[in-house]
């Protein structure tokens, strides 16, 4: 299951939906709002997305993981709107038979949501500028 | 032909989406370079991006349909 949303993400509620009589492993990524990037002190990021492409962009991920791992079920969900340091941004959990393969598919959604999927963050520094996130531009 | 915007780009430019006047580039490498002749303040963030063509990242030799929604990604940063 994938989902975008602008409510924060209950990880516990998450990680419950996927726990399944036939997987012994569960492995849950979090990614939450850090305070320091470098030297520079972030307050707050903004994440803004491509609605309809992302929401395509996340299901390709969890068939593409499907398919490499025996996921028993995962969910892909990431939130949008202003967050605050502390807060969860993104929630990935995989249920598996065996615990290499769920670390494995965790991480490789996680990396490929990362590098595909068309969301942006904006820091909101101390200072009160703020910044889109680019990475190489 | 209209080009969705996001991020920085909609922030230099200050509007979600920006209006290609004829003749329509035939190409998703052509819209770029039109891009980036025609609106200069984004043509460094604009040689950085990729675009999509109806939800599906499009690289510059692919022919744009007629009525396809076409859209301007900076380098993503979810997570």
């Amino acid at each position: 299951m994938i989902r975008l949303t602008r409510d924060p993400i209950d990880h516990a509620a998450l990680t419950e939906q996927v726990r399944r009589r036939d997987c012994g492993a569960v492995v849950l990524f979090l990614g939450t709002v850090r305070d320091l990037t470098g030297d520079e002190v972030t307050v707050a990021l903004d994440y803004d997305a491509y609605p309809g492409m992302a929401e395509k962009k996340l299901a390709e991920i969890e068939a593409e993981t499907r398919q490499r791992w025996p996921v028993g079920d995962m969910i892909l969900e990431h939130r949008l709107g202003h967050l605050e340091v502390g807060d969860v941004s993104v929630a990935v959990v995989v249920s598996c038979p065996h615990r290499a393969q769920a670390f494995e598919a965790c991480r490789y959604a996680i990396d490929r949501l990362k590098e595909l999927v068309p969301i942006w963050k904006k820091e909101n520094w101390a200072d009160g500028s703020t910044e889109w996130v680019h990475p190489g531009a | 032909m209209t080009v969705l915007l996001f991020a920085r780009a909609r922030d230099l430019l200050g509007v979600e989406r920006l209006v290609v006047h004829p003749p329509e580039p035939a190409t998703i490498g052509e819209l770029r370079q039109r891009l980036m002749r025609d609106h200069p303040g984004i043509a460094e963030l604009v040689a950085k991006s990729a675009l999509a063509l109806n939800d599906e990242y499009a690289s510059d030799p692919t022919p744009i349909p007629v009525g396809a929604e076409v859209a301007l990604l900076p380098p993503v940063s979810g997570g």
